[in-house]
């Protein structure tokens, strides 16, 4: 059911479920494959890729290229020259995806790249898998766990944990093989780790 | 098992073949190296207190001689995907490039897509299609765990595919991994044979031989297309290319596999196939104790 899939108890915009993968099992289920259900379209398989800036944009609310780059950069430090390579599109209300290949805008197709970043909200979200992709190349805004508090953060509970960053959104690492990994997202929220991670990567160790 | 008998002419000892088909088969893992490196793997694994052996022929292929790990942090991570051993060796075959353009016509669920897109360094556009859409939610959510941003999810007929949406150029190079009999997957699913009629064999020889068409005319000239079935039949393998090389302008061509292998045969019950056939490679499970499997290499030449 899409909506016990988000994780997200606090902030029920998301709660359409967030992976391609819900997506598809909805669609198979009889679902008719809309996007969003709070924002009904009729298109669900159309990208649409962002301009690059304010001067190029058509819809007021459709966030620019520009201003993706600039958030990952502001949040997490993310170098712009990090998603050289890569070009964004929106599909249904909010949702960007990141994909490395080319193709005509707007497309209609079942996915692009990768589920991105959720953003017309007021704070904006990445998903689990760019976390896991380019989260290595953040620098603030990240928390370091241990071993038993990332076992606590993939089976999908919140904990408390000390912080004296930002709230909101963070990025969870713990380490692997001699390395800090980045894991996924968390919502650091009054003296707490939200687990943001969606029910089809929830793991029980 | 009888069904494996009409085989008993064309597999050199069968008597092997077929001890080996009632065998089970060891599970394998490929490292993703879109999101990590062999090595790095190989170590999540000691840590995990996992044992692995390599398989020398392709890097980041790793057997996992005791019985399916649990949940294990390499997994969470997205550094491993479990695919069967000769299931690694279409990619290979297909050798892209950087930045490319490919098509993976039969696509879902992923294996070879998200290998693809390892080889190419997650660049370039890759069109991975699919008919049916509960298995194309299997590839994305493949996709997305092991970090691919380069390939963009088509649901059609892969007959009927169209180059529009993305660019209209042709392709690179194009795998068709089709839908076919399975009977090389005995020891993965004893049951695999159950549905086995020859009405069935020559039904999806049909579909195999219209997505081989269509790729052989989306991929430029001088580009690659790689055509793979994991069954036996002569029908969906040989019989197919022949039909292909009357079709389209193409050829069957050599390539180098490391692993034990039978050349593809020219002749099958009273019917002969053009003589290039014999450079698509069988592989028997006998040969490296891996499932069954046939691969060809066609360039496509005007
Ligand atoms: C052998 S499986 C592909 C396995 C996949 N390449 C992998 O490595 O994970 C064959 C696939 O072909 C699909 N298929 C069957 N007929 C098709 C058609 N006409 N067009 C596109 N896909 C088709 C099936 O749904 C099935 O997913």
């Amino acid at each position: 059911m899409p909506g016990d899939d988000s994780g997200e108890s606090d902030e029920h915009e998301d709660r359409a479920g967030e992976t391609a993968a819900e997506k598809g099992a909805e669609r198979d289920s009889g679902g008719d494959g809309t996007e969003n259900d709070k924002v009904p379209t009729n298109d669900g398989q159309r990208f649409d890729r962002l301009p690059a800036t304010d001067a190029e944009r058509r819809d007021p609310e459709r966030p620019t290229r520009r201003e993706v780059l600039e958030w990952w950069d502001e949040r997490f430090g993310v170098d712009p020259s990090v998603f050289a390579d890569h070009t964004f599109w929106e599909r249904g209300r909010g949702k960007v995806w990141a994909f490395a290949g080319s193709a005509e805008t707007p497309v209609e197709t079942e996915g692009l790249g990768m589920t991105f970043l959720r953003t017309r909200r007021e704070h904006w979200k990445p998903t689990l898998e760019a976390v896991q992709r380019f989260g290595d190349h953040a620098t603030r805004n990240v928390v370091a766990l241990s071993r038993a508090e990332a076992a606590t953060f993939v089976a999908g509970r919140d904990q408390s944990l000390p912080w004296d960053g930002d709230w909101g959104f963070l990025v969870v690492t713990h380490e692997l093989a001699g390395e800090e990994e980045p894991l996924g997202v968390g919502l650091y929220v009054h003296g707490e780790l939200r687990s943001q991670v969606p029910t089809g990567r929830r793991r029980e160790f | 098992m009888e069904t494996l008998e009409r085989y008993a002419d064309i597999v050199e000892d069968f008597g092997a073949f077929r001890a080996a088909c009632e065998r089970p088969l060891p599970s394998v893992v490929r490292v993703n190296t879109i999101k990590t490196t062999v090595e790095r793997a190989r170590a999540a694994l000691d840590e995990a207190g996992i044992a692995f052996e390599p398989r020398e022929w392709h890097d980041g292929l790793l057997a996992l001689p005791d019985d399916q790990p649990g949940t294990n942090w390499p997994y969470v991570h997205g550094w491993l995907h479990g695919q069967e051993e000769v299931s690694a060796v279409p990619a290979r075959v297909l050798d892209p490039h950087p930045d490319e353009r490919v098509w993976d016509a039969c696509a879902a669920p992923g294996s070879k897509t998200t290998q693809i897109a390892a080889l190419t360094g997650d660049s370039g556009t890759l069109v991975a299609t699919d008919n049916n859409l509960g298995r194309l939610s299997a590839l994305r959510s493949n996709a997305e765990r092991l970090g691919v941003t380069s390939v963009a999810v088509t649901h059609e007929d892969a007959r009927n595919h169209s180059l529009k949406p993305f660019d209209g150029a042709a392709y690179d190079r194009a795998l068709v991994d089709a839908p076919c009999s399975c009977e090389g997957t005995i020891r993965k699913n004893p049951d695999a044979l159950e549905d086995w009629s020859l009405d069935h064999v020559q039904g999806i020889a049909g579909v195999q031989k219209g997505v081989l068409r269509r790729a052989v005319q989306t991929t430029r000239t001088g580009g690659t297309v790689v055509y793979s079935t994991c069954t036996f039949a002569p029908e969906e393998n040989e019989a197919v290319l022949d039909y292909v090389l009357e079709a389209e302008p193409c050829d069957v061509v050599d390539f180098e596999l490391p692993l034990e292998h039978a050349p593809g045969v020219t002749e099958w019950e009273g019917e002969q196939f053009d003589d290039r056939v014999r450079a698509a490679n069988r592989i028997y499970p006998h040969h490296n104790d891996t499932g069954g499997f046939f691969c060809a290499k066609l360039e496509v030449t005007g």
